[in-house]
């Protein structure tokens, strides 16, 4: 063809007016607004996000950890507990009663001066005052000293300093555990409230902050993971799915070992073999276990769409592999994609509970919905429900939230599925 | 089940002010089919002819009560009276009761009407303990009788197989055998041969007619082809947008069409004995502005033994193997020592039936599909056996047109980015902004405004988007373009119009065509000469006016005899 026939008249063309078409994501994010469902659910998971982002930040529940009310302090709407007999005196019913004095495990009237709390400052005091001489045991109320052995003897964490006081490493302890920079001597001076919006648990710490906490650990496993596992999945799925033959039949070989083990035991044997635990591990161990369900159905659309015309028309213009494969078929399969992230987004959420209640999940400076609902299930038998439905609810709420997101979303991108199963 | 008594001085079906819309979302409706009228008399067969988007499928389908009831609203006052009974206002269960025994119908694709997971004869002897209370061996042989009755060969032997074992054309006929088998009073066909080759379409349509009148019932065919109508119509019905332009007895539309859209789709198809240098087009007819001198004009076609050959293809052969077993493969020749020369400027028509091999021809030449043997010189080098790499600057000098323009465009781009997306690949133009300028440029050039290069495919029609599929390939100023069917999924007018624009493309750059079809009338139109393919293998080839002339092989003969006659056919001397 002659060259100068197709030359461009390039002598200043005028700019010609436009609109840019609404492409897929807009009109998708148009059905999507229009449908009320949609929209309330994806309220609730935006606000859940941003609840993550500030408490992951540190503007909100950074103390989560601080005892702000007593031991087990119930919510307000239900009230302070009833003063028990007298201080010192067994918990309420059901609980094994210490030979002496409150145990760490038992609950307390508020109107009784807390006696940790004295001890604690005595011991701060003394501690300031380098401890030169050993304090007289009989001087202080003993049967508080003797849990504190026991719990000291249980740690075997070898005296420190010259400080011959157990009770100085106790201390010393709980701080670290806090993580909290403020003055040991802080739980003391504030008072511990009696009642919390929500209740507290076992240590007094306030169970909505926790929650927000556990929120923030549990979402992020979820999404962090299912970024993963969808990476992953898209990935391998796309090479399986474009390339075929012994491609193909590599990874499928791959596939097929990883679905044909069970999946909890799998994740059980990563977790095992990792041995390090960390919201990380979590994230990995998820991430590299959740992927099959994306690549298998990955891998079918590129099957379908790399025999498409516009795929060949690319290949006729001299598109390479790669640009085939990212640049026309991907946009054709984001969808899928898109949809399939979200649906794991749930299930590793719910994945990384079931995983911190067996104890095989986030460790324990963490907290996270399922190390929470780990707790409940001993207070429960106390009568104290808060904690647990404070996590089960919130869990609830986001799941069935995301879920319904997730259908709406199925349904705005690809309109004619709707009022079908789906997949 | 008692079957519907009729007066027979009253029409069979009686359709008035039929109306029906599809709700398209919570607030949009769209008007298919706006207040239609007309009868189906006893004993006849109609023909509902018209485009796409015409509104003639979903007529038949509110006369079946088969429109999809979550979104089609049928008008309150539509009335479709058939035996005394407003079938627009039935119950589905009595509905039910006479589909299938007053009022059957087959539809286009009998590859997916058929319920692959039974046997033939499962199927039909279903309908007939639904419809007409048989049973056992007497359902058998009944349904052996209608296949026999529709002529499949064997029916004993036959009945037992699955469609998938049945090659096109019969389960077509077995489509048939299902709807004739309770004697119906009426038969709907919907674009019944349209995907089957010209020479299937030819059998099948003569056993509509057959049966038509041994059967004494009425048909309602529905098609976008007028040369087929013509086949086999007594009356004509041509819709447009939901409405009916013209109807009346196939004679008078024929030969003295009232409507300019009747006038537009008679002329538009390509005819076999003429070539006018330019087909006309709907909107020539529909302004009333006249007909383009160059309409009337013949256009001249044919190679000289001296024309310079551009691609020069010598026993080009493609197999394909199958698994078979554990280790055994099984070749399939798809193409065998096909040999050619293709003149400079010219067009080279490839026809032949679906399975013949010509779509592989045209693959194989664009490197879409490797070669097993064979050589193609293009500019003095073998392009088949050249390296990927080396073969990257040729690719662009050949370029290839789908069938399909509503798959072959990738629906996530933009039609900019369509076009200067080759233009990036092969670094045509110096920078982004001359990419574009030359894609306006292309956009003028295949008739489509500017903003177009802002939207996307789905924003056209179909004629449009095979226009930007062109304009893609001409971004890459290609030597040879090979259209395979590029025209064929396109409407009647479309067609014509797109058509013009190649030929204009041809005349203006000097490309050379393999134009591939199974449509011998639009290639004997384009090319300049015909190859004829059969089973992979060349059968003939010739200069075009030559070779439909003087068709030298028993196949092409075959070939060219099915080709519909419209009203110049047997049945239009009959009826006349």
């Amino acid at each position: 063809m002659n060259d100068a026939t197709m030359k461009p008249p390039l002598a200043a063309r005028r700019e010609i007016p436009h609109v840019v078409s609404p492409g897929l994501w807009t009109l998708a994010w148009r059905r999507l607004v229009s449908d009320s469902v949609a929209m309330v659910s994806l309220a609730i998971v935006v606000a859940f996000v941003l609840l993550m982002a500030a408490s992951g930040l540190g503007v909100i529940a950074a103390d989560w950890a601080r005892e702000v009310g007593v031991n087990y302090a119930p919510p307000t709407f239900v009230g302070p507990d009833a003063a028990p007999a007298a201080p010192g005196a067994p918990g309420r019913a059901g609980e094994p009663a210490a030979p002496a004095g409150p145990t760490p495990g038992s609950a307390f009237d508020s109107t009784v001066v807390d006696p940790i709390g004295d001890v604690l400052a005595e011991l701060k005091a003394e501690a300031k005052g380098k401890a030169e001489a050993p304090p007289a045991p009989g001087g202080f109320v003993d049967p508080l000293a003797d849990v504190m052995k026991e719990i000291d003897a249980a740690k075997a964490a070898p005296p420190e300093g010259k400080s011959v006081d157990p009770l100085a490493d106790v201390m010393k302890d709980i701080e670290a555990g806090r993580g909290a920079k403020e003055p040991a001597a802080a739980p003391a001076a504030t008072e511990r409230r009696a009642t919390l919006p929500f209740g507290a648990d076992k240590w007094g710490r306030d169970v909505i902050a926790k929650t927000i906490k556990g929120s923030e650990t549990s979402i992020f496993v979820g999404l962090a993971a299912a970024l993963v596992a969808t990476f992953i999945g898209t990935v391998l799925g796309a090479v399986a799915g474009y390339y075929g033959r012994w491609v193909d039949d590599t990874l499928n070989w791959f596939y097929s070992i990883f679905s044909s083990i069970p999946y909890l035991l799998l994740i059980l044997a990563v977790a095992a073999v990792l041995q390090h635990k960390g919201t990380m591990t979590i994230v990995f161990i998820l991430g590299l276990t959740g992927w099959t369900g994306v690549f298998r159905l990955i891998r079918a659309e590129y099957l379908k769409h790399k025999g498409r015309e516009y795929v060949q028309a690319a290949d006729a213009i001299g598109a390479s592999n790669a640009r085939r494969m990212f640049r026309h078929i991907f946009p054709n399969v984001s969808h899928v994609v898109l949809v399939q992230m979200s649906i794991l987004v749930v299930a590793f959420i719910k994945s990384e509970v079931i995983l911190s209640y067996l104890g095989f999940g986030v460790p324990v400076d963490v907290v996270s919905w399922g190390s929470m609902l780990n707790e409940a299930q001993n207070e429960l038998l106390l009568g104290k429900w808060w904690q647990l439905a404070a996590a089960g609810g919130t869990m609830a709420v986001l799941v069935t939230a995301f879920s319904l997101f997730t259908d709406a979303l199925r349904d705005a991108l690809d309109p004619k599925l709707k009022g079908t199963t789906g997949q | 089940m008692t079957k519907t008594t009729t007066n027979l001085a009253d029409p069979l079906v009686r359709v008035r002010d039929l109306s029906v819309s599809f709700r398209l979302d919570r607030k949009t409706t769209f008007e298919a089919v706006r207040g239609v009228s007309f009868d189906i008399p006893h004993d006849a067969t109609v023909a509902l002819v018209g485009e796409s988007g015409s509104g003639k499928s979903v007529t038949s389908l509110a006369i079946l009560g088969l429109l999809p009831p979550e979104n089609a609203i049928v008008d309150a006052k539509s009335q479709i009276l058939y035996g005394g009974r407003n079938l627009a206002r039935l119950a589905a269960s009595e509905l039910r009761g006479m589909r299938g025994a007053d009022i059957s119908m087959i539809f286009q694709e009998p590859m997916t009407s058929l319920n692959p997971v039974f046997t033939v004869g499962f199927q039909i002897e279903e309908v007939l303990r639904l419809h007409m209370g048989l049973s056992g061996a007497a359902a058998r042989k009944r349904a052996v009788d209608v296949l026999a009755e529709v002529g499949i060969p064997e029916p004993e032997r036959r009945i037992d197989m699955f469609p998938s074992q049945l090659s096109g054309g019969q389960q077509q006929r077995v489509m048939i055998a299902m709807a004739i088998a309770c004697e119906p009073k009426l038969l709907i066909a919907d674009e019944p041969t349209t995907a089957l080759d010209v020479t299937i379409q030819k059998q099948i349509l003569e056993l509509i007619g057959e049966l038509q009148k041994r059967r004494q019932m009425s048909v309602l065919f529905i098609t976008h082809d007028l040369a087929v109508v013509g086949e086999i119509a007594d009356h004509v019905i041509v819709m447009r947008d939901g409405e009916i332009r013209e109807q009346g007895p196939a004679r008078d539309v024929f030969e003295r069409p009232q409507d300019p859209y009747t006038t537009a789709l008679l002329k538009c198809r390509p005819q076999i004995d003429r070539r006018p240098a330019r087909l006309p087009v709907i909107d020539d007819f529909m302004s009333g502005a006249g007909i383009d001198p160059g309409t009337v004009l013949e256009r001249p076609r044919g190679v000289a033994p001296d024309d310079p050959v551009v691609l020069s293809v010598r026993n080009l052969s493609k197999s394909f193997w199958s698994r078979e077993g554990l280790f055994g493969r099984r070749e399939f020749r798809a193409v065998k020592d096909v040999s050619f020369d293709l003149p400079k400027g010219k067009t080279l028509g490839l026809v032949g039936e679906s399975g013949s091999g010509k779509t592989t021809v045209g693959l194989t030449l664009m490197r879409l599909h490797e070669a097993t043997g064979g050589e193609a010189h293009f500019d003095g080098r073998d392009i088949l056996a050249m390296s990927a790499r080396e073969f990257l600057p040729y690719k662009r000098r050949i370029q290839i047109i789908f069938q399909n323009p509503y798959a072959s465009l990738n629906p996530r781009f933009i039609v900019g980015q369509i076009l200067t997306e080759p233009m990036e690949i092969h670094g045509i133009g110096a920078s982004a902004q001359e990419r574009t300028e030359l894609a306006f440029e292309l956009l003028h050039k295949v008739g489509l405004p500017e903003v177009s290069f802002y939207k996307y495919p789905h924003e056209f029609s179909g004629g449009q988007r095979q226009r930007i599929a062109i304009a893609r390939c001409l971004t890459l100023k290609p030597d040879i373009l090979i259209c395979d069917e590029s025209v064929s999924a396109l409407d009647v007018s479309v067609q014509a119009q797109v058509l013009n624009l190649l030929q204009d493309l041809q005349a203006e750059f000097g490309l050379s065509y393999i134009f591939i079809s199974h449509d011998l009338a639009v290639v004997k139109y384009i090319s300049d000469q015909v190859m004829v393919m059969n089973e992979g293998a060349v059968v003939e080839i010739a200069n075009s006016d030559e070779i439909y002339r003087n068709p030298r092989e028993p196949y092409t003969q075959r070939l060219l005899a099915s080709i519909p006659k419209g009203w110049h056919g047997e049945h239009a001397r009959a009826v006349g």
